[in-house]
């Protein structure tokens, strides 16, 4: 393992509840990635995958442990602090596209961007345009989520992503509701981000075809990691 | 302002059409109904007050009251003063007074007057009626008796006199006739009829007489003096003031129009409460209607707003775009609503040339620019709650993960 990890999380815990009723998701996960790398988190349903990247994405916070990204500590962070972190470091791709559906493909690439700086910039929509280019949607920058199809939006997903150039992205189950071709898409298009633009993903998923494509594998159960 | 949010807010708007136009119609229908309903009651209170004010005095300044007072206050016997029922009340140096009045700021016309009683003979036929004696030049300062003249003319000699309408019915009286004045001093002379008014108010019309100053003083006795000064002021509701300001620089009794006519006052009053309860109650249903549809519009877009927090969108965003969307709806619909009234008042009479049975409204006082400010505030108000609710939206179970 590198010395210099974009993120780390140890003892990391999660509970939901309380008293006798209290659930324990995440029973103490030790882990640290390296830029640029691209790794599939493997797990049944209900092993604890989606809360730790819900954790790692600062959406949610963990019960205990340490959870620091680029120097950042993250626990202790407030929710402020965690917003602007959020906005500039990281990229997210759900299950669902989660597209904004009154805006275009274009503006929906645009929309992190936007949102941070309070406004549409010139620079803003060239990026979005070499992004959508990217992902091979540069044909489809005026439709509305409604007007494309599934892989071509959760494909628009994967560049809103990257909008913000973030270090990291985390993807939840990014090709569960696809088919077998798009979903290969989706994948081979994720794969060659990170090894043009360096970006480290990870990516949950209950798919081994899926995790062959990563270059590391960590596999979850009961909220601990039982390989990596 | 933050372009991003102000954009999003109007795509929000633009993506239900239908039922963005739906809710400014009702902002519009609200703010419509805010605007008649001032312009109404503004015009009724115009409309009531012109036709009690037009043709009275607006402050009647006499001589005060002189009530019984005790002169030696303690001992035994008292020592009160008595009023003097021997003499009529008259302002007996009255000119020092005129110069004052006239330079109080409000008072518009003044008009000093020997007042009486008396009763017209004709034949058999007697009818009691009241003299005024006015200052030539003065005769229409108060009420417009040259507008209401309905035959002959309104100058008035030595020996003519200006009887009312109903009065002439009563008697039969034409211009050019002679009738015989008597005045409860005592006092009697022959006049001849030089005009007929008519003012529209019946007592006036079967009771006043009109003449000239210099014969009322021989008729009743009032060699120096005079009854009352008359006056009118501008603005009219300003005559309590006025009257105020008068009594403490001339030291006479001023009474206001207002103090003889507290049950116009009371109505218009009550008219005016009712108008306001009805603009509140319509600025009321505007603020609830808004609430409800930003409270549904944000659980309509709960999935939006979560993903948007998500990727970085700050609580302040996220406030800013839906009190924008609500303050939209407010302002289009106001907008729209005060055109559309203001379109609609346009073929209306002004208040003045109203008929009766006609609704006196009263367009420059629809109150456009407070309904539309109003609307806006309480439209950006209605929305506040809401988007607070919506930034508190937690990504994770918006989003469903």
């Amino acid at each position: 393992m590198s010395a210099d990890p974009i993120f780390s999380v140890s003892g990391l815990t999660k509970a939901f509840g309380e008293g006798e009723g209290e659930v324990l998701v995440l029973r103490g996960i030790d882990l640290a990635m390296e830029a640029g790398e691209m790794t599939a988190l493997l797990g049944p349903s209900g092993s604890g995958k989606s809360t730790l990247l819900t954790i790692l994405g600062t959406l949610m916070r963990a019960s205990g442990g340490s959870h620091a990204m680029l120097g950042v500590d993250l626990m202790h962070a407030s929710d402020a602090e965690r917003t602007e972190f959020r906005s500039r470091h990281l990229g997210f791709v759900f299950q669902f596209h989660h597209l904004l559906p009154d805006l275009s493909a274009l503006e929906n690439v645009m929309m992190p961007a936007a949102a941070a700086a309070g406004r549409e910039t010139r620079a803003m929509r060239s990026r979005a345009m070499d992004l959508l280019d990217a992902v091979g949607l540069a044909d489809r920058r005026d439709y509305r989520p409604s007007a494309m199809s599934g892989g071509q939006r959760q494909r628009a997903a994967v560049a809103r992503a990257l909008i913000n150039n973030p270090v990291l992205v985390l993807a939840d189950e990014p090709t569960g509701n696809l088919d077998r071709q798009s979903a290969d898409q989706v994948m081979d298009l994720i794969r060659s981000i990170n090894r043009t633009m360096a970006t480290s993903f990870l990516i949950s998923t209950h798919d081994e075809h899926i995790a062959a494509k990563c270059q590391r594998r960590i596999e979850l159960l009961d909220g601990r990691i039982v390989r990596s | 302002m933050n372009r991003y949010a102000v954009k999003l807010a109007i795509r929000h708007l633009l993506a239900h059409p239908g039922q963005t136009a739906l809710l400014m119609a009702g902002v519009a229908l609200g703010v419509s109904v805010f605007i008649f309903m001032s312009a109404l009651i503004g015009g009724l209170a115009t409309l009531l007050t012109q036709r009690t004010v037009g043709s009275i005095p607006h402050a009647v300044l006499e001589m005060p009251d002189r009530d019984p007072s005790v002169l030696v206050p303690s001992g035994a016997a008292q020592v009160v003063l008595q009023k003097d029922l021997s003499r009529r009340d008259q302002i007996a140096i009255w000119q020092p007074a005129v110069p004052i009045i006239e330079k109080t700021p409000g008072v518009t016309a003044l008009s000093p007057q020997i007042r009486g009683s008396a009763f017209v003979e004709r034949g058999q036929a007697v009818a009691p009626v009241g003299v005024i004696g006015v200052q030539p030049g003065k005769l229409s300062d108060i009420a417009d008796i040259d507008g209401a003249m309905v035959d002959g003319t309104s100058t008035l000699p030595a020996d003519g006199i200006l009887i009312g309408s109903r009065l002439a019915g009563d008697l039969g009286l034409r211009v050019g006739q002679v009738v015989r004045l008597s005045s409860d001093r005592g006092r009697a002379r022959s006049f001849r009829i030089g005009g007929i008014f008519s003012l529209g108010i019946a007592s006036a019309d079967r009771q006043a007489v009109y003449m000239n100053f210099t014969t009322a003083r021989a008729l009743f006795d009032l060699p120096t003096g005079i009854s009352r000064i008359e006056i009118k002021v501008q603005p009219a509701t300003d005559a309590p003031r006025i009257a105020a300001a008068l009594r403490r620089s001339t030291g006479l009794k001023a009474t206001a129009w207002t103090e003889d006519n507290s049950q116009l006052f009371e109505g218009l009053d009550a008219q005016a409460r009712t108008g306001t309860i009805i603009k509140a109650f319509s600025l009321i249903t505007i603020v609830v209607g808004i609430a409800s549809a930003m409270l549904l519009s944000i659980v309509r877009r709960q999935a939006e707003i979560g993903i948007m927090r998500a990727m970085g969108a700050s609580k302040g965003l996220v406030v800013s775009i839906f009190v924008l969307e609500g303050t939209l709806i407010g302002l289009v619909g106001a907008v729209v609503g005060a055109l559309a009234a203001w379109l609609a008042l346009l073929p209306l009479p002004p208040v003045s040339e109203v008929r009766s049975g006609g609704l006196p409204i009263d367009r420059a006082q629809g109150d456009f620019l407070l309904a539309v400010t109003l609307t806006t505030l309480a439209a950006m108000l209605a929305s506040i709650l809401p988007a607070r609710n919506a930034a508190r939206i937690d990504p994770v179970e918006a989003i469903g993960q």
